[in-house]
């Protein structure tokens, strides 16, 4: 159980979490969503106790990371950020990882026989592709057998067999009742492996639901209608409460109307319409509507953003 | 897919021997360790053979006074002219053993298993000082050995003589001091290439721009100078117109170490890593 109380960060006089508020819960893979410079890592990084909030607290199991005895036997954590000497050995890494921890040796070995390293483990750290990299870090982040995993951005720079690998060992993991909070900045990746989603922009929190809950929440409920008869419809769509917009091919665009609804109007009024198809935002533009004033480096200047001091 | 979970652990409780064990791993685990440190060896007993080399071929041709001077202290002679380059190793490899934790970002899962941070600083510390303290010491009497032979006809010195033994030792306290000096200099800036220039610059720079300032103001403050002060433990005996005694000299040269280390641990602790 990870929780984040009125947590809150600024470099200088950029705030990079604004007085964050959330919980992350035990079995079940929570994802933490948000554009690139949303604050993700900064949060993480309080979390584990890298920096120190200007606000606020973040708390594992009740206590502050810093308060922890042999803390990776409680929380393993990949960082997005590398965190290897290039010239030291993945194998003595792990080694004195694990003798901070009063880890037995042979603890060691099992990792790297778990993330697949193999014969890499002797190589110099310098040598690793990304992949390897990403799984050097899960090495790292099970070694001490931990209950809670926050896991920075771990799909980054991984192949395709990697990214299976990486959704299936974050769901086994959240299986076996461990806490797994794991960030990104792709949707379409969190729908995959998260069942809860936390979202932030600008470092503030902009949703804390499920999955399910969010894609419906931000899909704009938007029905495709064709018919020979447009001008009728309109009327009678104006009349019940529905937006119409003009769409593609001659088909209108209806919102605020479901498709039942709009085909229920139709039959009352004896229109023919040759197609009623409700229409589901993809989750990408999900998230890109709902994040949409809160993207840091966005190409354009987002209407109504705040300006912080 | 499974993880295999660990359940034959052992208990918790925190242990500085295993922090200490880990930093040994750390240590042991890079290569410029092992150069930094072989070149210590090479350098120190190269330069302490090929000057007192040079002071024997020189020795008819020398001015009376110097001739005095080595006589006086053949030890502090004989150590003196390998340290001066060979100290430099240290001052390197100080500063590498956590400036580097820092350009490579290593320093994340170091404070990660270690969350208070202060006991890994120290693990690192008590580490690093006893094996350049153990190198040094070998590095010391094989120097002492070399430089004494070759002396031995001109300026006869033996470890039985009152202060050589402790000249002897001294040197590798010196360096052993100088590591921890080295090392605080990078805890503080963070920076391998920044920590090892400013190192160097008290070690080598500051001490002959301090003499250069007019009256005993130049010849206090040279005299107080970290590595100045604290090379005086090398020598058997407080020279003429010396200020500080070999002891008072080294103590200078702990409190300058301490005084770095204080203000690392604050910052360690505060800073965000």
């Amino acid at each position: 159980m990870i929780e984040v109380r009125d947590l809150s960060k600024r470099y200088g006089s950029k705030v990079a979490v604004d007085h964050l508020t959330f919980t992350v819960t035990p079995g079940i893979v929570t994802g933490f969503l948000g554009p690139n410079g949303a604050g993700k890592s900064t949060t993480m990084r309080l979390i584990l106790g890298l920096d120190r909030p200007a606000t606020g607290t973040a708390t594992i199991g009740g206590k502050p990371y810093r308060e922890l005895v042999q803390p990776l036997r409680t929380v393993g954590a990949l960082l997005e950020a590398r965190a290897v000497h290039t010239g030291r050995s993945a194998r003595d890494h792990l080694l004195f990882l694990a003798q901070t921890q009063r880890l037995p040796r042979g603890r060691v070995q099992e990792m790297i026989d778990l993330v697949g390293l193999g014969d890499a483990a002797d190589k110099r750290a310098g040598s690793f592709s990304l992949g390897m990299g990403q799984r050097l870090g899960i090495a790292v982040a099970l070694l001490g057998d931990p209950r809670v995993l926050v896991l920075d951005e771990p799909v980054n720079g991984l192949d395709p067999e990697g990214i299976l690998w990486m959704r299936n060992l974050m769901k086994t993991l959240a299986g076996e009742g461990r806490t797994v909070f794991v960030s990104s900045h792709l949707m379409s990746e969190m729908a995959l492996t998260a069942e809860h989603l936390i979202v932030i922009g600008r470092g503030r929190l902009i949703a804390d639901c499920s999955t399910e809950e969010f894609i419906a929440r931000s899909s704009q409920r938007s029905v495709l209608v064709r018919t020979p008869q447009p001008e009728r419809l309109t009327e009678l769509v104006s009349a019940a409460g529905g937006a119409i917009l003009p769409g593609a091919n001659g088909a209108l665009i209806v919102t605020n109307l479901d498709a039942p609804r709009i085909g229920e109007l139709a039959a009352g009024a004896q229109l023919v319409l040759h197609e009623l198809t409700p229409q589901l935002a993809s989750l990408e533009e999900a998230f890109m509507e709902l994040t949409a004033d809160s993207v840091e480096y966005g190409a354009q200047r987002p209407v109504g953003s705040e300006v912080t001091p | 897919m499974t993880t295999q979970t660990a359940p034959a652990l052992p208990a918790h409780g925190s242990g500085f021997g295993h922090l200490m064990l880990a930093e040994w791993t750390k240590l042991r685990s890079v290569r410029s360790t092992l150069w930094s440190l072989l070149l210590l060896v090479v350098i120190t007993l190269g330069f302490t053979g090929l000057l007192t080399a040079l002071t024997v071929g020189q020795w008819s041709k020398i001015e009376p006074s110097r001739k005095l001077h080595i006589m006086a202290d053949p030890v502090g002679t004989v150590l003196g002219s390998g340290i001066g380059f060979g100290q430099l190793t240290i001052c390197v490899l100080g500063v590498l053993v956590i400036a580097s934790e820092y350009s490579t970002g290593v320093i994340r899962a170091s404070l990660l298993a270690v969350p208070r941070r202060i006991p890994m600083l120290a693990a690192k510390a008590v580490v690093f000082t006893a094996v350049v303290f153990i190198v040094g010491a070998i590095v010391a009497f094989a120097s002492f050995f070399i430089g004494a032979a070759i002396l031995h006809k001109d300026a006869p010195v033996s470890l039985g003589d009152p202060g050589v033994t402790r000249a002897v030792v001294g040197m590798a306290l010196y360096l052993a001091v100088l590591g921890l000096f080295a090392m605080a200099i990078g805890a503080l800036v963070r920076h391998t290439a920044g920590a090892i220039t400013g190192v160097i610059g008290f070690v080598l720079v500051l001490s002959p721009l301090a003499l250069l300032l007019p009256g005993s103001w130049g010849k206090h403050i040279h005299a107080y100078l970290p590595s100045e002060a604290g090379q005086l433990i090398a020598q058997a005996h407080q020279a003429p117109g010396q200020l500080l005694s070999p002891w008072q000299g080294f103590g200078v040269f702990c409190l300058w170490t301490a005084a770095l280390l204080a203000a690392a641990c604050i910052l360690l602790v505060r800073r965000d890593a």
